[in-house]
């Protein structure tokens, strides 16, 4: 069985981020990049079915410039094979993105992909969905659980108040919830030899233009500091006439 | 300190240790005088943070001259040198008012550039990489490797998945060992491997004891109506007494930013001094507010410096390896910048090295080194300012005359050199100095520690060791709590060290080591050194964006 991993790069999530002064954007500048938590989770995934001895290949891939080769050299040196980066620009929407690794499908033919349900940058969580609806193969949202066999494969998905099991055929696509597992810190002989592996570049003609353009972004409102009440009765009389709340 | 079996084992011709300005020009001058040659070397530079410039922290104003000499052609390369240091301010500050002193020699800035070090890294590093130097960031080395002729071998990185109490889980890795012909320690200021260096080879036998200061910096976005690109301001006085040495920088840079920070000796005597606190007042005074109104601070850091100059520069070589520097303690005082001595450092141990790597049966110790370095205008310049900072150990208008005296008298070539004294023995009983009440924070000029720490982005992984040792943990209340009043909970930056208990009559020492900044003072000021820094998981510590 071949995997396919599509990783994003993302803003590290100790990173804070705030909102440029002319609110167009969030400022990134300097600031330290990483694989997308939830995509790290699905190349940890990828490799344990490599590990169990239920995938031969697991190929991880990007979109985006050549400062994305910082990712997928640490996808590599978690363990995955080989890489792709589809070069392209770092911010593209979710659907040209969906449409970019469509096109790697075809040419790479995997039975499986994994990916995070979402990136902790913009919270789509589309691209997993949109990808499965271009291919024509069945897809499962924020996996627990899976279990790899032959021609289909198990994943427990997290619901609404509980869990749902579910059985696909494949190739198929599952897109990991934080839940899945544990990713792994990759070592440093791995990372030595994550700089020898193959990665290949390339370029597709898709349209990638945007379809959706963004307004305004603002950082949430601030919390203002709370106070002490010396007794309950202040309490009551301040939540029922300064908070309104009871 | 626990030994690891450690089974992987890389060996490279120079293994450098901190990817700050002096290791990367390093790395860069190697692989240069290879190229030039014709030869091959294999160059590794191992970095704590969570990538090249993460740590770094600096004010800061560069003077190009090192880099003029590594890479005459920067401006094409694209070097972050965007702000061309303009105005010149030098104030000394009274509680409401400012009075403007004239500039010294040594503070004119014309011809430097207003700097993100750690942005000047990140480009170093990129350059150091195009010329095939492999970087490996969040690779902390964590002990020093002999060989067994007492001569260093090499460096081993920090073990990974340790639980708190230092049993391996199941993530467990022992780290790796990497090999060298010659190990380049460039850890900044008061480098954790050094520090053991220094004993193993007691290498400051013939120096004087090294003097610091702990810096605390914030990077503001001004309104544009306040910003003034390129104005570089110096202040000295309000809010410290007399008997402390210190005082603030304050550097117009791009994107209407401010870098604004505040420098205090940890010489200082009264444990009840907090120069966190001292930094938050000093934002509050007129002069500065001014500037501060309407803007919003956008990061946070400290980190600690070397103030002890020519007399307190250590042996810097021993066999298999040298000091690079701050870890060696490259900073000239007085023109408040160190970044073009510790990159020329850097320069000269890359082609003391080449040299001594490239000939037959010579010998495991680069001599050469120092003896270049001591030919170079780097060690003139150090010398001739070598009395400045000492002349303040009698206050601050002693020192400011002596200074003068030094300067335009004798131009740095006195007949006498002043001494240092360890930082650490400097602090007196908390009983000797009334208790500091400093204001509370407004939370839009001055802010808390807590506050603070999160802008500087900073994690730890959970459930690692404690990478703050304490030699005897009953001296955190016998000594420290008794004598001193816990000066750890005010000199460090980023409230890692907390009391508990006091209400209940049992005070304990909490360490809250995931807040760490990785600066280094409670190391340095510890009254009786019983805090031992040493280096957490890799990838640990704060991450930097633009400081």
């Amino acid at each position: 069985m071949k995997v396919l991993v599509p990783v994003k790069r993302v803003v590290d999530y100790n990173v804070r981020v705030r909102v440029k002064a002319d609110g167009t954007d969030v400022d990134l500048a300097n600031a330290k990049m990483s694989i997308n938590p939830f995509d790290d989770i699905a190349v940890e995934e990828a490799i344990r079915l490599k590990e169990k001895g239920k995938a031969k290949e697991v190929v991880a891939v990007t979109i985006g410039d050549a400062k994305a080769d910082e990712q997928l050299r640490t996808a590599l040196a978690m363990g995955a094979d080989r890489a792709i980066r589809v070069d392209a620009a770092a911010n593209l929407q979710p659907l040209a993105v969906a449409k970019l690794l469509a096109e790697v499908c075809k040419e790479e033919n995997p039975d499986l992909i994994i990916t995070g349900n979402q990136a902790i940058d913009d919270d789509s969580a589309q691209v997993g969905q949109m990808l499965a609806a271009l291919l024509g193969r069945p897809q499962a949202y924020s996996a627990c659980a899976v279990e790899a066999g032959a021609g289909s494969v198990k994943v427990t998905k997290v619901i609404d108040g509980g869990k749902e099991t579910v059985e696909l055929t494949t190739p198929a696509v599952i897109t990991a919830s934080d839940k899945l597992n544990e990713a792994r810190l990759p070592k440093l002989p791995d990372i030595m030899k994550a700089k020898k592996k193959p990665l290949e570049v390339k370029t597709y003609g898709v349209d990638v233009a945007p379809r959706l353009s963004v307004s305004k972004v603002s950082e949430p409102p601030k919390r203002s500091a709370g106070i002490k009440v010396p007794d309950v009765a202040t309490l009551v009389d301040k939540l029922k006439n300064e908070a309104k709340v009871i | 300190m626990p030994i690891f079996q450690r089974d992987d084992v890389m060996e490279y011709d120079v293994v450098i240790v901190g990817g700050g300005p002096s290791g990367l020009t390093a790395a860069i001058k190697l692989k240069q005088l290879a190229e030039k040659e014709g030869k091959e070397i294999s160059v590794c530079l191992l970095e704590k943070g969570n990538g090249i410039g993460a740590h770094i922290l600096s004010g800061a104003v560069l003077e190009p001259r090192t880099l003029n000499e590594l890479f005459p052609d920067w401006k094409e390369r694209g070097a972050p040198l965007n702000v061309p240091a303009g105005e010149d301010k030098f104030l000394f500050l009274t509680e409401r008012g400012s009075l403007k002193l004239p500039t010294p020699p040594t503070m004119a800035n014309h011809g430097n550039y207003i700097i993100s070090l750690g942005n000047f890294c990140r480009w170093l590093g990129e350059q150091a990489e195009a010329l095939g130097v492999e970087i490996f960031p969040e690779t902390a080395a964590y002990e020093v490797l002999y060989n067994d002729d007492g001569s260093v071998k090499g460096v081993a990185t920090a073990p990974m998945g340790l639980d708190k109490e230092g049993n391996p889980t199941d993530d467990f890795y022992p780290g790796m060992e990497l090999l060298a012909k010659q190990t380049i320690f460039a850890e900044g200021c008061r480098g954790s491997l050094t520090k053991t260096l220094m004993e193993k080879f007691n290498l400051r036998a013939n120096c004087d004891p090294e003097t610091y200061g702990i810096g605390i910096k914030e990077l503001w976005e001004i309104k544009p109506e306040n910003h003034q690109e390129g104005l570089i301001m110096h202040t000295i006085g309000w809010p410290l007494s007399n008997d402390t040495y210190g005082g603030s920088f304050f550097y117009h840079f791009e994107n209407n930013q401010l870098a604004i920070g505040f420098v205090i000796g940890l010489d200082y005597k009264n444990p009840w001094i907090s120069p966190f606190e001292e930094f938050q007042r000093y934002k509050t005074h007129p002069a500065i507010r001014k500037y501060l109104e309407g803007g919003r601070r956008i990061s946070y850091g400290a980190r600690a410096l070397v103030e002890g100059g020519y007399q307190a520069v250590p042996k810097l070589t021993f066999p298999g390896g040298v000091l690079i520097g701050d870890t060696a303690g490259f900073l000239n005082v007085p023109k408040v910048k160190g970044t073009h001595m510790c990159m020329k450092s850097g320069l000269v141990a890359a082609e003391a090295i080449f040299e001594h790597i490239n000939k037959e049966n010579a010998g495991s110790e680069v001599t050469e080194y120092s003896d270049k370095l001591k030919q170079s205008w780097m060690w003139d310049e150090l010398y001739t300012v070598r009395n400045i900072r000492p002349s303040f150990h009698w206050g601050l208008w002693p020192g400011l005359v002596l200074s003068a005296i030094d300067t335009y008298l004798f131009r740095g070539k006195a007949p006498w050199t002043m001494h240092h004294h360890d930082d650490h023995s400097a602090l007196e009983n908390k009983a000797k100095y009334p208790k500091i009440e400093y204001p509370k924070p407004d939370g839009v000029i001055s802010f808390d520690r807590l506050s603070s720490v999160y802008l500087s982005s900073t994690n730890h992984r959970d459930g690692q060791p404690c990478h703050l040792k304490l030699k005897d943990e009953s001296v955190a209340i016998n000594v420290n709590y008794d004598k001193f009043g816990s000066p750890e909970t005010r000199y460090c930056p980023a409230g890692v060290y907390e009391i508990l208990g006091e209400e209940e009559g049992k005070p304990r020492l909490q360490i809250n080591s995931q807040n760490c900044l990785h600066c280094k003072t409670c190391d340095i000021k510890d009254p009786t050194q019983n805090i031992n820094w040493t280096v957490p998981e890799g990838g640990g510590g704060p991450n930097y964006p633009n400081m």
